[in-house]
């Protein structure tokens, strides 16, 4: 059984899929990461798509999905990397993914979570 | 006594070529700017070869026939060539119909005689060559209509540039009517470009653009969807008054997206997402 791996990075979490993901893979890693950022408390998922060519609606709805739940455990989710045949099936398929963030690359999308944890950390404080 | 029209045309190729040249030749609608007189005659001649062996073993009424296949092929050629060449249709239409004048007149000298036989004849020669007309104007069309098409694809693939402004600002100004099929040349440009140069910012210009129905708002909406998926942020600019006016009028919610007047404008918001900023020099 192929597994995606999970990686954290300080208070982020990583995952870099570098295969086409079909059905049965994508319900596992949208279980795993809730897992991942409950045990962890991540305060940031990082989904690397960079290597997905082919995206169908149930994928779109399982990035969608992951997003949802990352927020209800605290932690932002940006999908970085999406090549631009999937960004165009995304939007003709009517699932522009709102509520999720996106970047080019990694390396924005890194920088992308940590502004936002900053963001929030300096507000911790004061409350 | 029944005569065979289709033997005597063949004893008399070599008079018919040289009368249906001749009538070429004086005609006015002649273009040796187009073609040589040399290239003429050998294309003359080929079709020429072509129908007398097909009027061989072909029943001079049934102008449907599958043994005039050949000639029809043989047509087909000359004219689409004729088409890319910017042969206009009444040469074209010439070439052919000239033809006929030949036939005809070498029937006359052969059948000279008999007057009902000659005009029997000479109707079943006109009909045919009338119906090569119409294959030839066929194929002229569709000879065009290809080079119309092939132009309509030069047209969207220049007038679609992606220009980089500034590091990681790309724009692309959109001239002449979006329709689906550009969108998606306009959309695969841009993200390819905004991969390519990772870009923040991409900048729609689209002051080129004549009208903005709900169609078009809809490809504008799709496009800045999809660049925001990619993980940059779209700006469209050159929103003339009369546009923004009918965008309000059918209603169509533009609030999502970021809108300026002038491309400037919409690199000065570039630049402050960036935090950039342009400021005079020192006086020195």
């Amino acid at each position: 059984m192929d597994k995606i791996p999970i990686l954290k990075i300080g208070h982020f979490l990583m995952v870099a899929i570098q295969v086409d993901l079909y059905d049965r893979l994508a319900l596992n890693l949208e279980s795993d990461l809730v897992q991942a950022v409950s045990k962890t408390g991540a305060r940031g998922v990082l989904i690397d798509i960079s290597a997905v060519s082919i995206v169908d609606s149930f994928m779109g709805r399982i990035l969608g999905n992951i997003a949802g739940m990352s927020k209800i455990l605290d932690a932002e989710t940006v999908i970085v990397g999406m090549q631009p045949a999937v960004a165009i099936t995304l939007v003709e398929l009517g699932l522009p993914l709102k509520g999720v963030q996106t970047a080019l690359n990694v390396e924005k999308g890194m920088e992308l979570l940590q502004q936002k944890i900053q963001v929030t950390e300096e507000e911790e404080p004061e409350e | 006594m029944k005569l065979d029209t289709a033997k005597i045309l063949q004893k008399r190729k070599k008079q018919i070529l040289e009368l249906w040249m001749k009538n070429q030749l004086v005609d006015f609608s002649l273009r040796e700017d187009l073609m040589s007189n040399e290239e003429l005659t050998v294309q003359s001649e080929e079709l020429v070869d072509v129908l007398l062996q097909a009027l061989s073993d072909v029943n001079l009424d049934d102008i449907h026939s599958i043994a005039l296949t050949p000639v029809h092929e043989a047509l087909e050629g000359i004219s689409i060539s004729r088409a890319k060449q910017g042969y206009s249709p009444r040469e074209t239409g010439t070439f052919v119909f000239s033809l006929k004048d030949a036939l005809l007149s070498i029937l006359q000298q052969e059948i000279k005689n008999d007057p009902v036989q000659l005009l029997e004849e000479s109707l079943k020669i006109s009909k045919l060559i009338d119906s090569l007309g119409i294959v030839t104007f066929e194929t002229f069309i569709k000879g065009r209509e290809e080079v119309i098409l092939r132009q309509t694809d030069e047209i969207a693939e220049i007038s679609t540039p992606v220009i980089r402004v500034w590091d990681g600002v790309v724009a692309m100004p959109i001239i002449g009517t979006l329709d689906s099929a550009r969108t998606q040349v306009v959309m695969e440009s841009l993200l390819q470009e905004i991969v390519d140069t990772s870009s923040n910012i991409a900048i729609l210009d689209i002051s080129g653009v004549p009208a903005v129905d709900s169609l078009v708002a809809q490809h504008l909406i799709k496009t800045v969807s999809a660049t925001r998926l990619m993980g940059a942020e779209c700006i469209i600019s050159g929103i003339r008054p009369e546009i923004a006016q009918t965008i309000v009028h059918l209603g169509i919610d533009l609030s999502g997206i970021i809108t300026k007047a002038t491309l400037a404008s919409a690199l000065r918001h570039a630049y402050s997402l960036l935090q950039l900023e342009v400021r005079k020099s020192a006086v020195k």
